[in-house]
């Protein structure tokens, strides 16, 4: 059974601001969607917004996730209910160790799942762990080092995105917001990240990937793309529109929205 | 919502875990010190004339010293409502079956085996480890190392004792090491002949009793030559103790070319007073390591000390503070240049919240004719709330030119951003929360053994529970 994030209508702003002013999308597991626009669109707040970062206020609207409410709740609990959001600027956490920590994130999110199951909670054992660990970081082609060092302390842009994606792939979202994966990294990375991207995404796994350039959606290839311009969604349409896009710049969807509020391109 | 270390917080200990019967089973002196007190305490441990002079002595030094101008407000302090002697019984102190379910929880959730539950409730006037303890002492015995009581040493071993104690820190170093002087009570003695090192950390509780882990525990430890040790002293669980003042004494001779590690944790019930002098002389080419861990107590004035001696000699001390509601951790560290060609370091990782008030307060000293010295000082406070307090009193006394004196200082707070990056992945914001705590102090707690170093982080983790909102 596919779930879908569902966003209606959704207002935020943020110290007053309004920066979406209207979002309706549906992103359902078995998806690739992308999201793209121009600095200031609002692109990052949305998927703050999604996870339920505390500066960015819902003034209107819903998000649903397989038919619940996840604005009423905490970033925890969105992430335990399955959702993902890998961050552009990663944050750094010094003295915590990439693994040390994601065997917390695991256990914290089994934890709530068991409760809200109903069911006894089963903690994911260190060999489980460091089995499943080892696994995901030679798909990402990662040094087994890399676990023990500080989380995205002293990391390059390229091993940040990677370790987002580590932890993508430990945590095994069923929606994984992709915030501008793709910048920072140069083409070898792109294609590494962009290959551990293609293998975790499947049947019971969507993605939402926000990207300002055409380049990892030769990669990461979406069925839908959608255009956000100051807040909205101006423009949607297939694949063929990031190449539109890529050749016109986007002034050419804002004099497009001169003619019509939302169009579906075709062909 | 309820904190699993802070349940009972707001009661008198007194009331709860007082004596059930003052008569049969303690005998104590009765309340408040005075030379003829002084005299009684010698008296019932049988001591040489020379230390019962030496307590005399420093008892009247006590008395005409004042109290100090500076550090964590000591106005609570009654000196004429204390009991100075209690002499532990072997009979149980209370019943496990009165010890509140939060203790045998908070036991639980620090994995605290069994057998020392009853001992840390108060249960059990003794720890049960003669097994472990006797095997030990048999390989220590062979190497021609010490390890006992002070009281024992001052019976079995007078001569050393009395050529090191007080040599130090002497009585009129400050009114707390005078009335420590006076009153000393149990402690460890350790002696390392030249040569030696001993690979497993000494532990107090291996030898533990009721009296050792006491109000003024007097320690005493000489490493000859060449030799190493590490003592651990302290535990993080947390004690219940109805005396409220904890001063205690610690002298450390580190002879050239030896090294000593002391590392101390302490979690005394919040309503103690727990005011230590701990110094050690590092001579040539020693190396002097103080890990210093204070999570408990209601004031805690403690600033591990080395005087560095002579050339070569080298001095650490890494302290950690946690201050939740209520509490003070004065703490922080001093390094004595005498000799040139020395070097010292110290970090302070300290850690306020709530109305709580974690203080770095340090000496670097660097005396005339000391060059070449290399000092690092390095404090980091990390402040959990809006509320919490944290404050710096560092101080440097450089005497001479050509030396690398360094002192950086940061303070911090929670992040948003670092909260709503761990929060989004799955974590509760007290686990966030305890996740960067731990990583604060990471760099201080991989020197610690292993299992210390696991309880501290859980430790931690428990104060973090139900306390955020």
């Amino acid at each position: 059974m596919p779930k879908t994030l569902e966003i209606r209508k959704l207002h935020v702003e943020i110290e007053g601001r309004e920066i979406i002013k209207g979002v309706d999308l549906t992103v359902s597991t078995g998806e690739i969607h992308a999201i793209m626009g121009p600095n200031g669109s609002g692109k990052s707040t949305l998927s703050y917004s999604i996870l339920g970062h505390p500066d960015y206020a819902v003034t209107q609207g819903e998000v649903l996730f397989d038919g619940e409410n996840v604005l009423d709740m905490k970033p925890d609990e969105r992430a335990a209910k399955g959702l993902f959001l890998a961050f552009q600027y990663p944050v750094e956490v010094p003295g915590v160790t990439l693994a040390s920590f994601l065997r917390t994130a695991v256990n914290s999110i089994r934890k709530k799942q068991a409760r809200w199951g109903g069911q006894p909670l089963k903690e994911i054992s260190a060999i489980e762990f460091y089995k499943r660990l080892e696994e995901k970081m030679n798909l990402l082609q990662m040094d087994p080092s890399f676990a023990q060092r500080y989380l995205n302390e002293g990391f390059s842009g390229g091993e940040k995105k990677r370790a987002e994606i580590l932890q993508m792939a430990m945590l095994s979202p069923s929606i994984a917001i992709l915030d501008e994966t793709d910048s920072g990294l140069d083409i070898d990375a792109l294609r590494i990240v962009s290959d551990g991207v293609n293998a975790l995404y499947g049947p019971d796994v969507g993605l939402l990937v926000i990207t300002h350039y055409q380049r990892i959606l030769r990669y990461v290839q979406p069925q839908f793309v959608h255009v956000l311009v100051d807040g909205r969604i101006a423009l949607s349409g297939g694949p063929e529109l990031a190449e539109q896009l890529e050749e016109h710049g986007y002034d050419w969807v804002k004099d497009q929205l001169g003619e019509s509020a939302v169009t579906r391109q075709n062909g | 919502m309820a904190n699993a270390l802070n349940f009972n917080r707001r009661e008198s200990y007194l009331e709860k875990y007082g004596f059930h019967d003052k008569n049969s089973y303690v005998y104590r002196t009765e309340k408040g010190v005075s030379s003829r007190i002084v005299e009684e305490i010698s008296g019932l441990k049988g001591e040489p004339e020379w230390m019962r002079n030496f307590r005399l002595r420093s008892y009247g030094i006590f008395e005409k010293k004042s109290m100090p101008g500076w550090g964590a407000d000591l106005s609570g302090l009654r000196f004429d409502d204390l009991y100075y002697y209690v002499k532990p019984s072997d009979k149980k102190g209370r019943n496990w079956d009165e010890v509140p379910e939060k203790v045998k929880l908070t036991f639980e959730r620090l994995g605290i085996p069994e057998a020392e539950r009853k001992y840390l409730a108060g249960v059990e006037a003794q720890y049960d480890s003669e097994s472990v303890y006797s095997s030990l002492k048999g390989i220590w015995e062979k190497l021609g190392v010490i390890f006992c009581s002070t009281d024992e040493a001052l019976k079995k071993y007078p001569d050393i004792v009395r050529q090191y104690f007080g040599t130090v820190i002497p009585p009129g170093d400050n009114k707390f090491a005078a009335l420590n002087s006076a009153v000393w009570s149990g402690g460890s003695f350790i002696y390392v002949p030249a040569g030696v090192k001993v690979e497993i950390p000494l532990q107090a509780y291996f030898r533990i009793n009721a009296e050792s882990a006491g109000q003024f525990e007097r320690t005493l430890i000489i490493a000859e030559p060449g030799s190493f040790v590490h003592y651990v002293e302290g535990c993080t669980a947390p004690v219940y103790s109805t005396n409220s003042l904890h001063s205690a004494v610690v002298e450390i001779v580190v002879k050239e070319g030896a090294r000593v590690r002391y590392t101390s944790i302490q979690n005394w019930s919040d309503n103690v007073y727990n005011l230590v002098t701990k110094r050690a002389f590092a001579y040539k080419d020693a190396t002097m390591e103080w890990l210093d861990g204070n999570l408990g107590s209601k004031v805690t004035m403690k600033y591990p000390s080395i005087y560095l001696m002579e050339k070569g000699a080298r001095g650490e001390v890494l302290s950690i503070a946690y201050a939740g509601n209520g509490q003070h951790q004065d703490a922080g560290g001093k390094a004595v240049h005498i000799a040139p060609y020395t070097s010292s370091r110290i970090v302070s990782k300290s850690i306020s919240k709530g109305t709580g008030r974690s203080s770095y307060r340090g000496l670097v000293h660097v005396r005339k004719g000391a060059h070449h010295v290399k000092s690092k000082v390095r404090c980091d406070a990390l402040l959990l709330d809006d509320r919490a307090r944290s404050d710096t009193y560092p101080v440097m006394e450089i005497n001479e030119d050509e030396v690398d004196i360094g002192h950086e200082a940061t303070v911090s707070k929670v992040g948003d951003e670092q909260l709503f990056y761990l929060t989004s992945r799955g974590l509760t914001e007290e686990e966030a929360t305890a996740v960067i705590v731990s990583g604060f102090i990471e760099p201080i707690v991989k020197q610690l053994p292993m299992e210390y170093a696991i309880e501290l982080n859980r430790l931690i983790e428990l104060e973090m529970e139900g306390s955020v909102g």
